[in-house]
């Protein structure tokens, strides 16, 4: 489980989150919907330490990121990121950005890794992408990798930053349905996005956040079907 | 305005042998400038900041200093101080490639920061060390950027290892030298040398864009 306490992040006098509360069960997939500049894409990268946070703590399985005296990089490898603008490796082969890390980080030989990697490439669907660079891909295919990318790893939760985001329209619904299936699968997921079907369709819960405090939260149901707070309303108001 | 070629045909061998010795303090500079480059670029950008101050003050004094002083003072100080006595060629070599590392470094960092930052967020989330983040993906992808500009390097460095005639070694700018003293004549030598530098820098320049093309 993930469980973020009383967390704020504050970018000089700038108030970017305040005191946001948050637990992410074990098999659960959380969606966090809100407007630009609401502070959900930092708090992604805080739960995964790419950002500090100013206050607050965040354990994962009981372990608290936030306090620079435990195994930083333990923590942080049991959570996947997948990018909004993917984050590729240009100078690699598609097979490579999948086995690198496994190969210096896990040890795997080049057999095993390529065999594993090749194995994620079916499940995303990019078979016969093996040996292409990521920029001959397009984008929905370009952030296929990075999932598959990711998931090379194990991570025992995979963190989405607006996935689809930078992706043309028609691209969306490949990568959603690969996010699907992983979610079928009983993969814990936290995922930032604007896509308000993948919300209503996979989520357990889903969090509105604006101006860096979660305004409601609740199932799916009750989020889209009933919404309580005037913000909530007003935003769905405008997106759905 | 004279110009003879029997003499230059009389100092032949003389250019022949020292165009061997332009081109191996150019290689030489090239070769371990970008080496000792490639250290100093990762040190300056340390995040400890004794190593990074330590590397930042390297490069502010090769830099800020003439490569002429450079020259002098590692013939008749820093060489004479190590081996007992001064050595054109240990210390053109060596002048050549510590001037042109301080240069070549700052080429480096400049390209490895021009990388997005999400490829090192990439890196780190997938559990990637700082090292393996480097060499596997910051340091390739910058190298490819940089290409232009070290080709200018490389071309600065031929033509400044001329600087090297000043402490007799023969280099093809001491034989025009030697040449102008022995027969009193200006335009032969030294339009020689300039015509022979000439073709070093335009073959440079050829072959650094064939290696552009190929990395493209």
């Amino acid at each position: 489980m993930i469980k973020v306490e009383h967390i704020s992040k504050q970018f000089g006098t700038n108030d970017v989150l305040k005191d946001i509360n948050l637990e992410v069960p074990e098999n659960e997939v959380v969606v966090i919907i809100g407007p630009s500049g609401s502070g959900k894409s930092t708090l992604l990268r805080l739960i995964n330490h790419l950002d500090v946070a100013t206050s607050g703590y965040i354990h994962v399985d009981g372990e608290d990121i936030t306090d620079e005296n435990n195994d930083i990089s333990s923590i942080q490898a049991k959570m996947g990121m997948v990018f909004q603008h993917f984050n590729l490796f240009p100078n690699l082969t598609v097979l490579e950005n999948i086995t690198l890390v496994p190969k210096r980080v896990k040890r795997l030989s080049v057999d095993e890794a390529n065999e594993e990697a090749k194995k994620l490439l079916a499940l995303v669907g990019l078979s016969d992408k093996v040996n292409a660079y990521p920029k001959s891909l397009s984008g929905g295919q370009q952030q296929r990798v990075g999932i598959a990318r990711s998931l090379a790893m194990h991570p025992k939760y995979l963190l989405f930053d607006e996935p689809t985001s930078a992706l043309d329209p028609e691209m969306v619904d490949d990568v959603l349905e690969v996010m699907k299936d992983l979610a079928k699968q009983g993969m814990t997921m936290i995922v930032v996005t604007h896509e308000m079907g993948f919300a209503r369709e996979i989520a357990n819960k889903v969090i509105f956040m604006a101006d860096g405090v979660v305004v409601e939260e609740g199932s799916p149901n009750a989020i889209f079907g009933a919404p309580q707070h005037v913000r909530t309303k007003e935003f769905l108001g405008k997106v759905l | 305005m004279s110009f003879s070629y029997d003499m230059i045909l009389d100092y032949a061998p003389f250019f022949m042998h020292g165009l061997l010795y332009t081109l191996l303090f150019s290689l030489c500079g090239v070769v371990f400038g970008t080496i000792f480059g490639l250290i100093i670029a990762l040190g300056r950008m340390s995040k400890n900041p004794v190593i990074s101050g330590i590397f930042k003050t390297y490069i502010g004094l090769f830099r800020g200093t003439p490569l002429f002083v450079q020259i002098l003072i590692t013939n008749f100080g820093v060489v004479p101080a190590i081996f007992g006595h001064s050595n054109p060629y240990i210390a053109g070599a060596l002048s050549l490639s510590l001037n042109a590392a301080a240069y070549i470094a700052e080429t480096f960092r400049s390209g490895v920061q021009s990388i997005s930052e999400g490829q090192r967020e990439a890196a780190r989330t997938l559990g990637l060390s700082q090292f393996d983040t480097m060499r596997f993906i910051i340091v390739p992808q910058a190298i490819k950027i940089v290409i232009p500009a070290l080709g200018n390097e490389f071309i600065s460095l031929i033509k400044d290892s001329s600087l090297v005639s000043a402490i007799s070694a023969p280099e093809i700018t001491y034989w025009a030298q030697a040449m102008n003293a022995q027969y009193y004549v200006v335009w032969t030598p030294y339009l020689t040398v300039a015509v022979l530098y000439l073709i070093l820098t335009l073959s440079a320049s050829r072959l650094m864009k064939l290696w552009e093309r190929k990395m493209a």
